[in-house]
């Protein structure tokens, strides 16, 4: 028994910093999220030209809390009918999926909570598509046929899509030549050049796939609301729905995440090695000054004292940031002590390369939001085409290309941007390919239908 | 500190294994189809736990994608698709009740000849598999690959080709019939 509390101690003495990242992701995480909706919400109006939520708080600031507040205190209503234990399983197990999968995530070279595990990216990856369970059983527990129809259609997406997906990191991670996360990032350093920017193709695959892997639109058909209410959530309400939300969205930030580590370089500032290009570092606390600036300005303009006091406040924060970001940059110019300059050297790795990770997920996720707001939904039939006939032959070619662009690469001796020389070729020879095959496909099946319209249902 | 490490193992070990044993024997005792998928799931999730407890995190991770991520969700979609109201009022246990006692009887003393044969292992009598040292394994993904793709290179192709067969095969009848 002494063993066992000496041993849970030695863990603890262990691992406490870990659980403490892990804590705060869990208890923050919610409340971003609730942001990156309220942005969301923001751009929509913006891309319709309305304002979008004005009421609560300056700008509609607040309304995610009210948002929140407002599922936590809503009944919670199970069907007659549904399987109980499944019913209350499900949602967990779909946030649970999305919120382990952060764990192997690194949020700059200083926040990681698995550091250092051999299988990074992988970890990531499994660990996410996990959450599909919950959004199959949760169809399946409600009992309803709008429900059941909408697991069906997550479940076939997800199927259909993680192939493409999968060959999609396969391309980056023949560059990188590492499962690990860290190794990947520094792998892109070394080389000089994201390797979104030496696979575009590979890139490009991910992308389509990742939103199809987090049921967005324009492939949100299993919540497709014209035809099936809401998808496999029709009958969860209040806190089990937020759930589901949060899972949501949380996979999207994964997702992202994915993408930004190893196709967009990940915590590196663009241009990492070129130091003429130094200045690069100073644009961060300036764009916070700026937002501060802002905020200022607007002050007087807020109808309320106490809207007037919450855009100070946001002010301050942001000058704030502004300060902690500036602060190891300005140690590390010239006329410093080389010392402090060596020490603020760790800061500077582990404060920029957040404020960069973070700038580049969210970039990824406007573009997500962009492309919701301006391309309609596909049907069915078209998204399984979309994956089975482009994407999946597209993904596989790339690889093929790729890998002999590589090898052709090492005996030309490509270093570098070089390299691009031989995979720019491959990737553009890969989608005429791809495209190619998709226009035969077409051909025959026209000739087989024989100018019969298809059942847009099959 | 070996013997510390020995407790944590030990304790990772059996709560894996408990899992595993009983959501086993819960998939096949279940009548409802999906709660039988959902235990068979759990066994399968504490399964690669015990990989991850003898440090070979490919393993683990390989197990959650092919047969967690990949299988099961085919068999869950299948499951869903498929009517299942005649099949849970048909006898579970049909005929090979003999058979079936037979090959569990010889598995069961497989498993017994093996902890009685191994003995005394460093877990003070119980028996756990024990993980080896962090700094003394290579880095497990590539210790994977340089075996498959050096050492049975030959055997794993020809498997490939297999499974590529395989799955033609699968694409041909299905076009056949449709």
């Amino acid at each position: 028994m002494q063993g066992l509390t000496q041993a849970t101690l030695e863990f603890v003495k262990q691992y406490w910093a870990p659980l403490v990242c892990g804590l705060a992701i869990v208890a923050v995480l919610p409340l971003i999220v609730g942001y990156v909706v309220l942005v969301e919400r923001k751009l929509m109006a913006d891309m319709q030209a309305r304002l979008g939520p004005m009421r609560v708080g300056p700008h509609g600031l607040l309304q995610p809390i009210a948002d929140a507040v407002k599922l936590l205190i809503k009944e919670d209503i199970i069907p007659d009918d549904a399987d109980k234990l499944v019913f209350w399983l499900a949602p967990v197990l779909s946030v649970g999926a999305a919120l382990l999968a952060m764990a192997g995530l690194a949020i700059g070279p200083a926040f990681q909570i698995a550091k250092d595990i051999n299988i990074g990216i992988l970890f990531v990856v499994g660990v996410s598509a996990l959450g599909i369970f919950g959004i199959v059983l949760g169809g399946w527990a409600s009992n309803s046929h709008y429900s059941l129809m909408g697991a069906l259609r997550s479940s076939a997406q997800l199927v259909s899509y993680e192939t493409a997906a999968g060959m999609a990191l396969v391309c980056g991670l023949l560059f990188a030549g590492t499962l690990n996360i860290t190794s990947i990032v520094q792998a892109q350093h070394e080389q000089g050049m994201w390797f979104g920017l030496l696979a575009p193709v590979a890139f490009f695959v991910y992308l389509v796939a990742s939103i199809a892997e987090t049921n967005r639109a324009p492939f949100d058909l299993p919540e497709a609301e014209s035809e099936l209410v809401a998808g496999y959530m029709t009958e969860f309400s209040g806190f089990r729905w937020s759930l589901y939300f949060l899972a949501e969205y949380t996979n999207m930030i994964v997702v992202a995440s994915v993408a930004t580590t190893l196709f967009l370089g990940g915590w590196l500032r663009p241009f990492p090695r070129t130091h003429w290009l130094d200045f690069i570092d100073f644009l961060p606390p300036l764009l916070l000054v700026a937002i501060g600036v802002y905020c200022l300005m607007r002050t007087p303009k807020q109808p309320a004292r106490v809207q007037q006091l919450f855009m100070l406040a946001v002010a301050g924060l942001c000058f704030t940031v502004a300060v902690v970001l500036a602060a190891p940059v300005l140690l590390r110019t010239p006329f410093v002590n080389p010392s402090l300059a060596s020490a603020a050297k760790p800061f500077y790795e582990g404060i920029h390369g957040g404020f960069w990770f973070i700038f580049k997920v969210s970039a990824y996720l406007y573009f997500f939001m962009w492309l919701r707001f301006t391309i309609p939904r596909y049907r069915f039939d078209q998204l399984m085409r979309l994956g089975w006939h482009f994407l999946i032959p597209l993904s596989i070619i790339n690889v093929l290309l790729i890998g002999i662009a590589m090898i052709a690469g090492s005996y030309l001796h490509l270093e570098g941007g070089w390299l691009l020389l031989a995979t720019i070729p491959a990737s553009i020879i890969a989608l005429i390919v791809a495209l190619f095959i998709l226009a035969m496909e077409q051909k025959s099946e026209r000739q087989q239908a024989g100018g019969a319209t298809p059942d847009p249902y099959a | 500190m070996p013997l510390r490490i020995l407790m944590l193992d030990q304790v990772i070990f059996y709560f894996f294994a408990a899992i595993a044993v009983v959501s086993a024997i819960l998939t096949v005792t279940r009548r409802n189809v999906v709660h039988s998928a959902i235990f068979l799931i759990t066994a399968l999730l504490a399964t690669a736990g015990i990989f991850l407890q003898l440090r070979a995190e490919f393993l683990f991770i390989v197990q959650i994608i092919l047969y967690v991520g990949g299988i099961m969700v085919l068999f869950v979609f299948v499951i869903m698709l498929v009517n299942l109201d005649v099949a849970v009022r048909q006898l579970q246990f049909a005929r090979q009740k003999w058979v079936a006692m037979l090959i569990s009887l010889a598995l069961a003393a497989q498993v017994g000849l093996m902890l009685w044969s191994t003995g005394k292992m460093p877990g003070q009598g119980m028996p756990v598999l024990v993980a080896a040292p962090v700094d003394k394994l290579p880095p497990n993904s590539e210790a994977v690959a340089r075996s498959l793709f050096e050492t049975y290179l030959l055997p794993f192709e020809i498997a490939s080709v297999l499974l590529l067969v395989a799955m033609i095969g699968a694409v041909v009848m299905a076009k056949k019939r449709a």
